[in-house]
């Protein structure tokens, strides 16, 4: 095993914590970047002004907002000293000349308080020129409006394997986006402070980025802009890219004003002007054997990228890695394209075009197995991967025995079978409520395909009190990511948890960070932080060997103890050995270095070993509908998932159930809703507040909800052998989608294949039950007919 | 102006620097108390929870959770309320604090103030332990989201007293695991203590800042001889409508009259002929004094919306406002109910069926407000209350249907009154359906040409809720689904 994975005697890692900041959550004390306004004097509120056409030229006076009492300033394009330019690739300005969605900023009101910013903004007349806009997806299609490089995958022979295949099938799908609904929204914070400094408050997952825009906004050099992220209010992915333009205006408007200047976008500007999980529409063409073995799959992705790239082409990426999800598919090519439409610029969100991509896969899977005459489940785990078998785009599956492992042990702790047989009499004596359950697998990639972003950087302090201060690049937004480093240092450095303590993120500290992202910033930072740790350790080990009168190399660290093999060698406090050190001038803290090794990418041929490892999980999900209305109800789910061996199990227990939440959330019940009529309102987000756009609530949680962690999993060559867990569970929800579908499919007669809209909200349910009811009704008439009008066997 | 003042965690604080329309959120996050967040600003999400002390009815206080970013700061005058920072401290925590804590109940920790005061009223409920049974609720159980057993813990913990909060990071499990682990209020626990003193009088307040004022006039003879004197006034009671106009569409009336103290709006009466309930009284408070002594509404509560918003929200706000997708109106109307409106000139009494004029508009005239609604006796002994929606816990319908059949002594069906929400610009009758099931017997064949009668009333609309098709598709399957929990025969009915 590596030194990096392994663990020493009495690890701190691997103890169930709470999270370090629970009990200023609980209490109200954590601060957030908006509260830290309501302690500082004299500071502004910044307030947009949103386009009211999806598509427009435009012409501003602002002489009516300034006639408001309150107003400061209007801040328009012509106040950018440095670059107009929210994003990283010129294609984002900060102030547009031509308003590109229903509710893009085209300027922004600086207020005494909130009111008078919002009414300032109220009274600045713009005058529209409206011109054409595309809305949905086929339309962009249709006019061949895409942006951004298309990408492919291919393996093999996929033409030549579907004109031979004994079982072809096709179709096309669109899957909904989803709106990352962080109960905090966007907010900044910026002021100038006594050294000329530009200090932002910044709720974001990317501090480094988010200092970069600010100072090609400003014109200033990185180093006179210092970007802090407290702890975010959720993040998602929806603030890796998204808060920089946002910071950039509050601090815009700091530096014109000499005054603070805050920024918290209200829940409807944050539904209506920032970006989500791109929507989907997806076309494919399958082969399989006469057992159900995949033979060929050829399909087409098109995201809607929104109004400019952002990260749609690494989401796009990401989307073609993960198609094959868990399967074997010899003949492969996957196309991917960015549609550009009048819309949000859609984002990173956690799995970051994996889920879309893994739709594609786990869609065709339950749509065709009721036509092959295979029981789902059988059908999924035949096509697994082997070991020794690569992907589409030539990695080897390492530990892809894991798979096997993780669905036996679903399986055996969910009572699979035996509960399938119990639903199975349910559903013959309940004709108007039926259940599955079902069950899917995960593998997800894990690194930045961006390989530059594959390091991190961490400053770790030791002060002669023996307190220990943690600094590194990573920001904490609920995930734990604070709660492992403290782990990690704590263990590094053989010290009691209480003594270390995590500062908040900030660019003057450490350098040059990549975003918290990728749900590899634990593996990133934990590294960074171990080496710094290391370092110290290795300095107190020679103090501590002289004050015992051993070897270096034999002191031991642990639980704020410092020791040296067998009992008859006395222990000395760990403050103790920091006074003796620092005594002896040597060094008490240090900067730590990581970045990941072995990975290779080639972003033109799409081919190469982009991810350092495999997660892997598996989940069982029953699910009840009921056939008057389409609603479903989450009756249990069991998980299986491969974190390695984990740092901190309660935080992963947190991560996997709230990942399965939030991912049944976008296929079963989150719903964007975008005007796509001709008339005033084109282009217009109608979900645009919390009563429209519904998040899973306590109602949606399943009523047993049992997870495991996979066992003696430990993942050499990361830090104390754990894998990331951010993203990966969220793809376990497609189970809980493949059970509505089984479901559904009980309405009808058998072999019937269910089309299911996603989300699969309670209409759409309906709508399957209605398909799945007249199927039945048709086999009656007419054994021989198809049920699903959709899903036809293609012309050969 | 006279001296206004609001008790927090247990200090007095002079209600410096707000509006008329400064909410609760705003003003004491002003102060100092950030650990209220505004998540949605429509009383959705619970992360701005807070506990008001409100009448027990009983010379008690009970401890009420409620959405500061509903609440005028101005209506809080004189009362106490309890933030997350007054339950306990990070060296000091509140049992239910300390219990989400241990439990990985918070995440991201944004939403966790707003639950922790939710789960801290129902930790401080008085007769939590009483009523861990079977829930009270709809004489169907269908389509009742109160119905599963796992929505109550074994120390008596109801789950929906959670269902008013959201959480985008824990999936909600460690935060039910924590709630139903709590134990009882503690000797000597200051907020349980203070129940057993009264809570804190109405005090008459009069606000004005800027030309906008905020009047609570201390008696109705007051309140309606200022609402014949400025007809334009802003009426609020439980304020769940105020807060959603002032904070997301802006509205800045140049009058806001508060209401619901008012005695005579807070009546629950049974007489012999109808039951009458005032306008002004909270769901919740309505719910727990009916005590399912009409259980069509009983049905209604637990799907009407979270207690956040039941412990403010009204009957006459509800119906005022005139939604057509309001969930008090359907109920009411298959009750039969009447309106009764009072004004300086007196009262009068509207039928339910007539009061609402268009989209949201009635019969209520600028001057008068709606006192009570009356539900005539004896009630019908078939009731159900059906609400689709995307979600099944706190969701705005799609449609509502509101049932109340009565069948005769050979399985006919006496008499029939549906009343609807959803399909219309107004809540409506079902007349149509009616007629065609009286006289007829309860029967699947009555029910199913019934049923297609019923799909086709009203005039439904498709938004970003659901399609015009399928609502009405729901309102045919809404009776059939009622047949099939209430497949009656002669012999069940009661004589």
């Amino acid at each position: 095993m590596s030194d990096l994975a392994a663990r020493p005697a009495d690890p701190v890692v691997g103890t169930p914590m709470r999270h370090e900041s629970a009990a200023l959550h609980v209490t109200g004390a954590a601060a957030y970047t908006d509260d830290l306004a309501a302690r500082r004097r004299d500071v502004l509120t910044a307030w947009p002004v949103q386009s009211e056409h999806a598509h427009a030229r435009f012409a501003l006076d602002v002489a009516g907002a300034l006639g408001i009492p309150g107003v400061v300033r209007v801040l328009t394009a012509d106040d950018v000293p440095g670059r107009n330019d929210a994003g990283v690739k010129d294609d984002e300005p900060l102030f547009p000349s031509e308003a590109m969605f229903h509710g893009h900023a085209l300027a922004w009101v600086l207020g005494e308080t909130a009111e008078a910013a919002r009414l300032g903004a109220a009274a600045v007349a713009v005058e529209y020129e409206p011109l054409p806009s595309i809305i949905t997806v086929p339309e962009a299609i249709e006019a061949g409006a895409f942006q951004g490089i298309p990408r492919t995958i291919r393996r093999g022979d996929p033409d030549g394997a579907l004109a031979s295949a004994p079982h072809v099938f096709e179709g096309v799908s669109e899957v909904g986006g989803q709106e990352h609904f962080s109960l905090e929204t966007h907010a900044s914070l910026a002021h100038v402070d006594s050294e000329g400094q530009v200090f932002v408050d910044c709720s974001t997952q990317h501090p480094s980025e988010t200092q970069e825009i600010v100072a090609h906004v400003l014109g200033l050099p990185s180093n006179r802009v210092t970007v802090q992220c407290l702890r975010m209010g959720g993040g998602f992915g929806g603030k890796e890219m998204q808060p920089h333009g946002f910071a950039a205006i509050a601090a815009l408007g700091a530096v014109l004003t000499g005054r603070p200047v805050r920024l918290r976008l209200n829940r409807t500007q944050d539904l209506t002007m920032t970006g989500k999980r791109h929507p989907f529409h997806l076309e494919w063409k399958a082969g399989f054997d006469d057992d159900g073995r995949i033979l060929a799959l050829a399909t087409t992705l098109t995201s809607d990228g929104g109004w400019c790239l952002d990260l749609s082409e690494p989401v796009m990426g990401r989307a073609l890695c993960h198609v094959d999800n868990a399967y074997w598919i010899p003949n492969f090519v996957a196309h991917g394209r960015v549609a550009k439409t009048n819309k949000t610029s859609q984002t990173a969100f956690r799995g970051f075009g994996g889920p879309q991509g893994m739709f594609v896969i786990e869609d065709i899977l339950g749509r065709v197995a009721p036509v092959l005459g295979i029981d789902a489940a059988t059908l999924r785990r035949r096509n697994f991967y082997e070991p020794g078998q690569t992907t589409p785009y030539g990695q080897v599956v390492r530990h892809a025995e894991r798979l096997q492992d993780i669905w036996r042990r679903v399986i055996e702790e969910s009572d699979f079978d035996a509960r399938r047989i119990t639903i199975a009499e349910f559903n013959r004596t309940h004709p108007d409520t039926k259940r599955a359950l079902a069950i899917t697998p995960v593998k997800f990639g894990i690194s930045f395909t961006l390989t530059a972003y594959n390091q991190a950087g961490a400053l770790v302090h030791v002060y002669k009190d023996g307190s220990v201060l943690i600094n590194h690049g990573g920001t904490e937004m609920g995930q734990g990511l604070h709660t492992k480093m403290l782990q990690v240092a704590a263990t590094s450095l053989g010290v009691d948890p209480t003594s270390v303590r995590l500062a908040p993120t900030r660019t003057d500290k450490v350098p040059n960070t990549s975003a918290t992202a990728a749900s590899s910033s634990t593996d990133l930072n934990g590294g960074a932080v171990k080496h710094a740790c290391e370092q110290i350790r290795a300095h107190l080990a020679t103090v501590a060997g002289r004050l015992l009168g051993i070897d270096g190399r034999d002191v031991r660290f642990a639980r704020g103890r410092v020791t040296g093999l067998g009992p008859s060698v006395p222990s000395l406090a760990f403050a103790e050995v920091v006074t003796a050190a620092y005594e002896a001038r040597v060094p008490l803290w240090a900067a730590g270095f990581y970045r990941t090794d072995g990975l290779h990418w080639d972003t033109e041929a799409m081919q190469g070993s982009p991810f350092k490892y495999f997660s892997y999980g598996a989940a069982a999900t029953e699910v009840e509908v009921d056939g008057f209305t389409g609603a479903t109800r989450t009756l249990r789910v069991d998980i299986v998932h491969d974190v390695g061996d984990s740092l901190s199990p309660l935080i992963d227990v947190g991560q996997i159930e709230g990942g399965y939440v939030q991912g049944a959330g976008w296929l079963t019940l989150e719903e964007l809703r975008w005007d796509t009529g001709d008339g005033p309102g084109r282009g217009r987000l109608l979900t645009q507040s919390a009563s429209t756009y519904k998040l899973p609530s306590f109602s949606e949680m399943p009523e047993t909800f049992n997870v495991g962690l996979f066992e003696r999993a430990t993942e050499d060559g990361v830090v104390y052998g754990s894998k990331a867990v951010g993203e990966p569970p969220l793809m376990l929800a497609f189970s809980a989608r493949e059970a509505i579908r089984e479901a559904v499919a009980a309405f009808g007669p058998h072999g019937h294949s269910v089309g299911l809209a996603s989300p699969a909200t309670p209409e759409a349910v309906f709508r399957a039950i209605r398909d799945a009811q007249r199927a039945a009704e048709a086999i009656d008439a007419d054994a021989l007919a198809l049920a699903d009008a959709e899903l036809v066997p293609a012309e050969r | 102006m006279e001296r206004i003042d609001v008790t927090v965690n247990g200090a007095p604080r002079p209600l410096y620097g707000v509006s008329a329309h400064t909410t609760a959120l705003d003003w004491l996050r002003d102060t100092g108390l950030t650990g209220g967040k505004e998540g949605c600003a429509e009383g959705e999400c619970g992360a701005c929870a807070m506990l008001l002390a409100t009448s027990d009815g009983e010379g008690g206080t009970t401890w009420t959770a409620v959405n500061a970013c509903l609440v005028p700061a101005a209506a809080l005058d004189g009362q106490e309320v309890v933030t997350a920072e007054g339950l306990g401290s990070p060296g000091a925590m509140h049992p239910v604090q300390a219990g989400l804590a241990e439990a990985g109940g918070s995440q991201c920790g944004y939403c966790t103030p707003g639950f922790a005061c939710s789960m801290a009223a129902e930790f401080y409920r008085a007769d939590r332990v009483r009523d861990d049974a079977v829930p009270e609720g709809s004489s169907d159980g269908a389509g009742d989201p109160d119905a599963s057993p796992a929505d109550h813990g074994p120390n008596g913990f109801h789950l929906h007293a959670l269902s008013g909060n959201l959480c985008r990071c824990t999936g909600y499990r460690p935060i039910r695991d924590a709630a139903y682990a709590l134990g009882h209020p503690d000797q000597g626990d200051p907020l349980a203590e203070r129940r057993s003193r009264p809570a804190p009088e109405p005090r008459s307040t009069r606000l004005e800042v800027d030309g906008h004022r905020f009047l609570r006039p201390s008696s109705l003879d007051d309140a309606l001889r200022l609402l014949r004197e400025e007809p334009d006034a802003a009426v609020v009671a439980g304020s769940t409508d105020w807060g959603v106009e002032v904070n997301l569409r802006g509205r800045r009336a140049p009058l806001t009259v508060a209401i619901e103290h008012l005695p005579e709006l807070r009546t629950v009466a049974f007489g012999d002929d109808a039951v009458e309930i005032g306008a002004a009284l909270p769901l919740s408070e309505v719910e727990r004094r009916l005590d399912g002594r009409v259980p069509l509404l009983a049905a209604l509560f637990p799907q009407f919306a979270s207690p956040l918003i039941r412990n403010r929200a009204t009957i006459g706000g509800n119906l005022g406002t005139a939604s057509p997708i309001g969930d008090a109106a359907p109920a009411l109307l298959a009750l039969g109910a009447s309106v009764v409106l009072v004004s300086a000139d007196g009262e009068r009494e509207v039928d339910l069926a007539d009061f609402f004029t268009g989209y949201r508009q009635t019969l209520r005239r600028p001057d008068e407000l709606v006192r009570a609604v009356r539900i005539p006796l004896p009630l019908a002994r078939l009731a159900a209350f059906h609400k689709v929606a995307k979600r099944r816990f706190d969701d705005i319908a799609s449609v509502a249907v509101g049932f109340a059949l009565d069948l005769d002594a050979d399985g006919h069906v006496a008499s029939a009154r549906i009343g609807l929400g959803g399909v219309a610009a107004t809540p409506l009758r079902a007349r149509s359906t009616e007629a065609s099931l009286e006289g007829r017997p309860w029967s699947l064949e009555t029910v199913r040409e019934a049923a297609s009668v019923l799909a086709s009333e009203g005039t439904p609309i498709s938004d970003h809720r659901a399609s015009a098709e399928y609502r009405s598709l729901m309102l045919g399957t809404s009776l059939v689904k009622l047949f099939h929990g209430h497949p009656r025969t002669a012999e069940e009915v009661p004589a």
